[in-house]
């Protein structure tokens, strides 16, 4: 049995990795902004059915031999684009979610059952691989992270003012439904990229987690982002860090960190009573 | 002087099916007008069809002067109170900043005009005290005061209010027509106020709209606020009763009718 923890040649190991803690960081920046985001726009069932999707066009690809990244990004641009226009209520929005995400998930068993090649692969898509990212990938990574980025800090306060208000940004003349659709874009780029690193299972853990544990502490949306950025990228090169010294993949360490980061900040979030949790209600 | 608004024969529907037409109405500067009906008589429509949202089916409309058009600064636009969401990541004051530049797009950095801006807003509507919170923890009634800051970001010579009174307790329904009011005097700006109980504003109405099915009668409420003419337009016996200085309706088979629902 493989130890959950061993930091011998510990040096060695960490100059192999240099890349991948690079992708970790800049994965980080970009989930845990736009997890901000998310939380703002309630999407983190969407987060969940892109990722399945994203799953299924990445084991596509890796059957009939083409570049998992990019089967991976069509994947999740396919689920983002039907979710955004078939749902845009969120009622809606759910049922075509729970519709496509077991679609997705079997299409990408079936990939990946017909795939011939080594079952590490096979695995990497579902639970993690990003010790495994080599350097023209995390190219491809970072620029797809940079266009995130970007991209967000530029609509950054039309797609606040929408999301947390549709009906008067709507009046006041935002495009609130084109800004609907940029976003589920920028989200399925934001998830196919995080797929090939914390898994399809565990995406949430970055885009959804450390997001919902900075709101726990701050209201402020310039503090919830920072902090959620702050949380993500603290729990992926934790992760990366702790998964070396080990045979297991890095999702269940990154999950870990981050599920603990939320429990501190909803015991703190508790303590100082700003944010009720969803039991106690409002008041009338 | 140009009225704020000027509908001239104008009609909407959609899907075949027409709200209302053949209205002709002027809007003056400075004019408080209350939009009263029953659900679906198209009120909010109307105010859709001003804020270049919907277009109209028939005849002409100018806003300030101007066609509608979508993103009009010039107006200021109050919508009914809805809870937040908690996991909504803004601040009581992040409301009022959405007036203030929520609209802009490019580079999110501070600037401080913007701020300076909002923290005026925040004075001007007496929320200094909790504009710092969350905004899914303020009542119903601070976030409505935050939401008329929001709308008078741009000091406009229009306001136009969807419900901005419902499920608020008296004294907030008082506080926040007094702070739309107060805009309406300092401004001399027009108010269009969708309303279904027009008791709490029925001291600052200056003339009501009354749409019922497509009919529809404007004047001062002394005027159409009579159980003749609202038997006239529901096409049914309506008795209007005044009580102190409250208006109340009864509809014979007129729940839908909401003024009914004021009866002690």
């Amino acid at each position: 049995m493989s130890p959950l923890f061993d930091f011998t040649d510990y040096g060695a190991l960490l100059s192999l990795v240099s890349s991948s803690l690079i992708a970790g960081a800049l994965l980080g920046i970009v989930g845990g902004l736009i997890g901000f985001f998310v939380m703002a726009r309630d999407l983190p069932f969407a987060v969940h059915g892109i990722s399945e999707l994203s799953f299924a066009g990445a084991a596509g690809a890796l059957l009939i031999g083409a570049d998992v990244v990019t089967g991976s990004i069509v994947g999740s641009l396919i689920a983002a684009l039907l979710i955004g226009l078939l749902g845009p209520r969120a009622r809606e929005r759910n049922s075509v979610i729970g519709v496509l995400m077991p679609f997705g998930l079997g299409l990408g068993i079936l990939f990946l059952a017909l795939y011939p090649g080594r079952s590490a692969n096979r695995f990497g898509l579902l639970t993690g691989q990003v010790v495994s990212v080599d350097t023209p990938q995390v190219a491809v990574l970072s620029v797809v992270a940079l266009v995130v980025l970007v991209a967000l800090l530029l609509i950054w306060r039309p797609l606040l003012f929408a999301s947390v208000d549709e009906d008067v940004a709507t009046a006041r003349g935002v495009p609130v439904r084109t800004l609907s659709l940029v976003f589920m874009v920028l989200l399925a780029l934001t998830v196919s990229i995080a797929v090939q690193t914390v898994g399809a299972l565990l995406v949430l853990a970055l885009l959804v987690t450390p997001a919902a544990a900075a709101l726990r502490v701050a209201a402020d949306p310039l503090v919830v982002s920072l902090l959620s950025m702050l949380f993500a990228v603290v729990s992926m090169l934790g992760g990366i860090l702790l998964a070396l010294g080990a045979a297991i993949p890095i999702s269940p360490y990154v999950t870990t960190i981050s599920f603990v980061i939320y429990l501190v900040c909803r015991g703190i979030g508790r303590w100082r009573r700003r944010i009720p949790t969803a039991d106690v209600g409002f008041p009338p | 002087m140009t009225a704020a608004l000027r509908f001239e024969d104008a009609a909407l529907g959609f899907g075949g099916r027409t709200l209302w037409r053949g209205l002709t109405l002027d809007v003056e500067p400075g004019e408080f007008l209350a939009v009263l009906g029953p659900n679906g008589s198209g009120k909010t429509t109307l105010l859709k069809a001003v804020l270049g949202l919907q277009p109209l089916s028939e005849g002409g409309l100018t806003v300030l002067g101007e066609p509608p058009r979508r993103g009009n600064r010039r107006i200021g636009y109050i919508p009914q109170q809805r809870l937040l969401d908690a996991s909504t990541p803004v601040r009581g004051v992040d409301l009022v900043r959405f007036g203030v530049n929520g609209t802009r797009f490019g580079l999110p950095l501070p600037r401080r005009r913007d701020r300076e801006r909002a923290a005026e807003l925040v004075a001007a509507v007496d929320a200094g005290g909790y504009a710092s919170r969350p905004a899914a923890l303020l009542s119903g009634g601070e976030q409505q005061r935050l939401r008329v800051g929001q709308a008078l970001a741009d000091d406009p010579p229009l306001l136009l209010c969807d419900e901005p009174l419902i499920s608020l307790d008296l004294a907030n329904q008082a506080a926040v027509s007094a702070l739309i009011d107060r805009h309406r005097r300092a401004r001399n700006a027009a108010v269009l106020f969708v309303t279904h109980d027009v008791n709490p504003v029925l001291g600052l109405v200056d003339r009501v709209l009354y749409l019922v099915d497509g009919r529809f009668r404007i004047g001062p409420p002394r005027e159409v606020l009579t159980s003749e003419v609202l038997s006239e337009l529901f096409r049914t016996h309506v008795d209007v009763v005044r009580v102190h200085d409250r208006i109340v309706v009864v509809g014979a088979g007129h729940e839908e009718h909401e003024h009914a629902g004021r009866l002690p």
